[in-house]
């Protein structure tokens, strides 16, 4: 029997409409565990570099991850991977809800599409039985009133529903795939526009066999109720009510500009009572007690979800007030747009007209009011209309459409992709690694587990430490060395930036939410999720005896995966740096003796490609050969990274400790039953 | 008037303002009404389950409470921030004409027993793993008519719609292998 991953794969062919449920081989979950990082092989197998983003060819693939179905806390999330039209990489996006824990009940890992659909369809999976259905008469309508109609027309109120909006059916790059009150974004939404698939619905009613299903629960348990105490795990930005971290420090319009000062306690009040009148309730994900999202709802309208980086995107790229963003938000999430590129690449056009770049003939009767002027954009953008078509295609490809200077303006993406915009003083050496050689092409996806500024006072950075159960060893004594207001060693800063992304990879594979796990190490050091307890959930979960070392290194090796994978598609050292005025104060020789120093931990060449000796060590030795005969590598390269370890491990005892204390221990029923 | 005697009503009170959609409380139901205990999550499997419409704004958990008889006259519709709503929706009574707290393999009904086990729990489990104080244990002592502890006529109603609805050999299955298993 298969433990925690059903075993079994849905592949569906669009071109000639056949499906088939596929049996997997149970080996890659030893390998990749699941989720991301089976994706991504399945993506090195079937999508050579040749192929283009909308092309037949290309893959899109929906996962849940390896824990998602099994009682582990916030295993909710689902994982979208294809190549992006954005980048031309691997598309790495996920949204969190129910999807994938229904899809697992529903008996599969994942959803495999290829080819494209002669019309617009939706696919509706019912346990075993899946059928391709027309949905003509979806074609324009709002991405969550689609699900809304979905669950009519199949008369079950419990059927999770993935869709696009008309921005992902008119392949916006900046489309996102909504699914209740979230959304996935960074490159697939299109490629489902493109591939004509509506929506997917999907309800499973059955089990999820684990191999200890008792010790699991214990667990799980344990852990939600901890969950919900810990105030450091979850999104409280998303209803804190003094926001004025991200507004004073954060740039504004096209990321440009810095408004320090700009909260007030009487902004604070109004927007209290303002969020406080449209507030239905705040919500979350599927067996998590956490509350991330909040459910906004304006009188007689639909009630929509906002996240903590949507509640501030719209305003602050409009220069505009709370109540912008929460009335275009209902907008935009019906027409499925991400709320991250989006308003940056409006706030792009608009500077560009600000400046003569783009004119009244670009943009005829280009309002003069900013909030009017977004929603002339964003309507222009959805239905590819005059200027719409251009800046549709995201805000590094339509600078470049534009010339005329234009390119000088778009200055906040890494490989094509937006950034949030940040603004910071001098360098950061652990940030400028993340940012610049992370695979996934967004901070947010890579940073969290180590924090961001080392405590001034020593007695209390030594109390952090004694109490961070998240860390290994190397890390606590380099979180002591860190002096404020300088950066940490050169050495110090590979190992910072290599933890923080093995934990997302991590969470990418099994499908648990970062902000229970990798996005959360950093505030008090003690998340749900950890490179400790991993292999304590994933043993109970699936019966593999993994430890810590082990879990790091599968990360270890889906992120040379992926690596490799954009590596085929071009990707070299020379894409590797932060967007251009992300920092005042650059230090361009620092930078590169880092950079080269980071590749060498990581057993790359100094070009960032992982070599022979590297991949050999972690079991992809056929990515070498494949590098190799395609002329990337020699074979010669020597380089090989050295393993690191998790040891020593913290006691069952401290790890529990950390959790919650004896007189909160749950008391569970044994036996009978 | 017959002789009254003391009852302890056990029952779960619902703060829905306080309800996040999160589901565990479908989840941990549903593993400690798992044989063997805790051998399953499956939410498809709970005795209380979170009825959500996220674009009307509603969040609602509700309980498989008492049988009552197949044909009820709940035909009502509710209307909730500009949507309706039929009254099964809310009822938290297992009725055997509707779909909403059934086994998902063998389509009998699922019946929410307040977690009764031995060694007994303090609260039953969902209101346990509840953090968000959505649901709330309490035991009220009521005084009723003795008689009307038992009614038999209300058991064999119950019966026959299930008889009904499923027919007396499938029935009669279940029970001998339910008085099987002890
Ligand atoms: S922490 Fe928040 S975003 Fe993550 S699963 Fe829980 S509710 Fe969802
Ligand atoms: S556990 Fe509580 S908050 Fe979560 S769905 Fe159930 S009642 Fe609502």
């Amino acid at each position: 029997m298969r433990y925690a991953e059903t075993g079994y794969n849905l592949e569906v062919d669009l071109t000639t409409g056949n499906i088939e449920r596929v049996e997997t081989d149970p080996e890659l979950v030893e390998l990749h565990l699941g989720g991301h990082g089976t994706a991504a092989r399945i993506i090195w197998e079937r999508v050579p570099p040749e192929v283009k983003p909308f092309d037949p060819e290309n893959l899109l693939i929906f996962s849940a991850g390896l824990l998602e179905g099994t009682s582990a806390p916030g295993a909710n999330r689902t994982i979208i991977n294809c190549i992006s039209p954005v980048t031309n990489y691997l598309a790495h996006s996920m949204m969190g809800g129910y999807f994938g824990p229904e899809l697992k009940m529903a008996g599969y890992d994942k959803i495999i599409f290829r080819g494209k659909s002669p019309k617009l369809i939706y696919l509706w999976i019912h346990n075993d039985k899946v059928e391709i259905r027309d949905a003509s008469h979806l074609r324009g309508v709002g991405a969550q009133r689609t699900a809304e109609m979905i669950r009519e027309e199949l008369g079950d109120p419990r059927i999770q529903v993935a869709s696009i909006g008309l921005a992902g059916e008119n392949r916006v790059y900046t489309a996102s795939i909504e699914h209740s009150h979230s959304s996935a974004s960074r490159g697939p939404a299109p490629v489902m526009g493109d591939k004509n698939i509506k929506a997917i619905a999907v309800r499973g009613t059955k089990d999820v066999n684990v191999f200890n299903a008792e010790k699991l629960f214990e667990m799980s348990f344990n852990s939600l109720k901890s969950v919900a105490k810990n105030p450091n795990v979850g999104d409280w930005m998303a209803y804190t009510w003094d926001d004025s971290f991200h507004h004073d420090n954060f740039s504004w319009g096209n990321s440009r500009v810095r408004r320090k000062g700009y909260w007030s306690a009487e902004l604070q009040e109004r927007w209290k009572q303002l969020t406080k009148r449209l507030l239905n309730r705040k919500t979350g994900c599927y067996n998590c007690l956490k509350e991330c999202k909040l459910s906004i709802q304006h009188p007689g309208q639909p009630a929509y979800g906002a996240k903590c980086f949507s509640k501030i995107s719209w305003h602050m790229c409009s220069f505009d007030e709370l109540d912008f963003s929460w009335e275009i938000l209902a907008v935009a999430q019906e027409y499925g747009l991400d709320n991250f590129s989006t308003p940056q690449t409006i706030a792009l056009a608009v500077e560009l007209y600000d400046n003569g770049i783009l004119t009244d003939e670009d943009m005829p009767d280009f309002p003069e009011n900013s909030k009017e002027r977004f929603y002339y954009l964003l309507e222009k953008i959805v239905r590819r209309e005059g200027i719409g078509d251009i800046l549709a295609n995201g805000s590094y490809a339509a600078a470049r459409q534009i010339g005329r200077g234009a390119e000088a303006y778009e200055h906040n993406t890494i490989k094509k992709f937006e950034q949030l915009p940040l603004k910071l003083g001098k360098v950061n050496f652990p940030y400028f690694l993340m940012f610049s050689t992370g695979e996934k092409i967004n901070i947010t996806q890579i940073q969290g587990s180590y924090p961001q500024d080392p405590l001034r006072n020593p007695e209390k950075r030594q109390k952090f430490c004694d109490g961070w159960v998240a860390a290994p060893e190397r890390f606590k004594k380099f979180y002591m060395e860190w002096e404020p207001r300088t950066d940490p060693s050169m050495e110090a800063s590979c190992h910072i930036c290599d933890w923080n992304e093995t934990m997302h990879y991590i969470d990418d594979a099994v499908g648990t939410c970062a902000f229970l796990s990798s996005f959360r190490g950093q505030f008090g050091g003690k998340p749900a999720y950890h490179i400790y307890n991993f292999p304590k959930y994933i043993n109970a979960a699936t019966g593999l005896n993994l430890d810590s070392d082990d879990v790091w290194q599968i990360a270890r090796r889906n992120r040379n995966l992926v690596r490799a994978i954009n590596v085929g598609r071009g990707m070299r050292r020379a894409d590797e740096k932060p967007p251009e005025d992300h920092w005042k104060v650059r230090l361009p020789e620092q930078e590169q003796e880092l950079l080269s120093m980071y590749y060498k931990f990581k057993g790359w060449t100094d070009d960032g490609i992982p070599t022979k000796p590297t991949l050999d060590k972690l079991d992809l030795g056929f990515v070498a050969d494949e590098l190799i005969r395609r002329g990337i590598l020699t074979g010669e390269e020597t380089n090989v990274y050295e393993e690191t370890t998790t040891l020593p491990a913290p006691t069952d005892e401290q790890l529990e400790a950390a959790l919650y204390s004896a007189s909160e221990k749950v008391r569970m029923a044994q036996g009978g039953g | 008037m017959g002789e009254k005697v003391k009852k302890i009503v056990k029952t779960i009170k619902v703060n829905l303002d306080e309800c996040n959609g999160c589901r565990t409380c479908e989840m941990v139901c549903a593993s400690f009404h798992a044989k063997p205990r805790y051998s399953n999550s499956n939410p498809n499997r709970s005795r209380i389950r979170v009825v959500i419409d996220e674009r009307a704004g509603v969040w609602v958990p509700i309980r498989a409470t008492d049988y009552t008889k197949a044909e009820c006259d709940g035909r009502r519709t509710y209307t909730i921030k500009g949507r309706e709503y039929s009254e099964c929706s809310f009822c938290g009574t297992i009725c055997p004409a509707r779909d909403l707290f059934k086994e998902p393999d063998s389509g009998l009904p699922l019946k929410c027993d307040m977690c009764e086990s031995d060694p007994a729990l303090e609260e039953p489990m969902c209101v346990q793993a509840c953090g968000l104080n959505c649901l709330t244990y309490e035991e009220e002592e009521v005084w009723v008519e003795a008689e009307e502890q038992v009614k038999p006529a209300e058991i064999e109603l119950s019966l026959k719609s299930l008889v009904d609805k499923y027919g007396m050999g499938k029935l009669a299955d279940i029970v001998a292998r339910m008085s099987q298993k002890g």
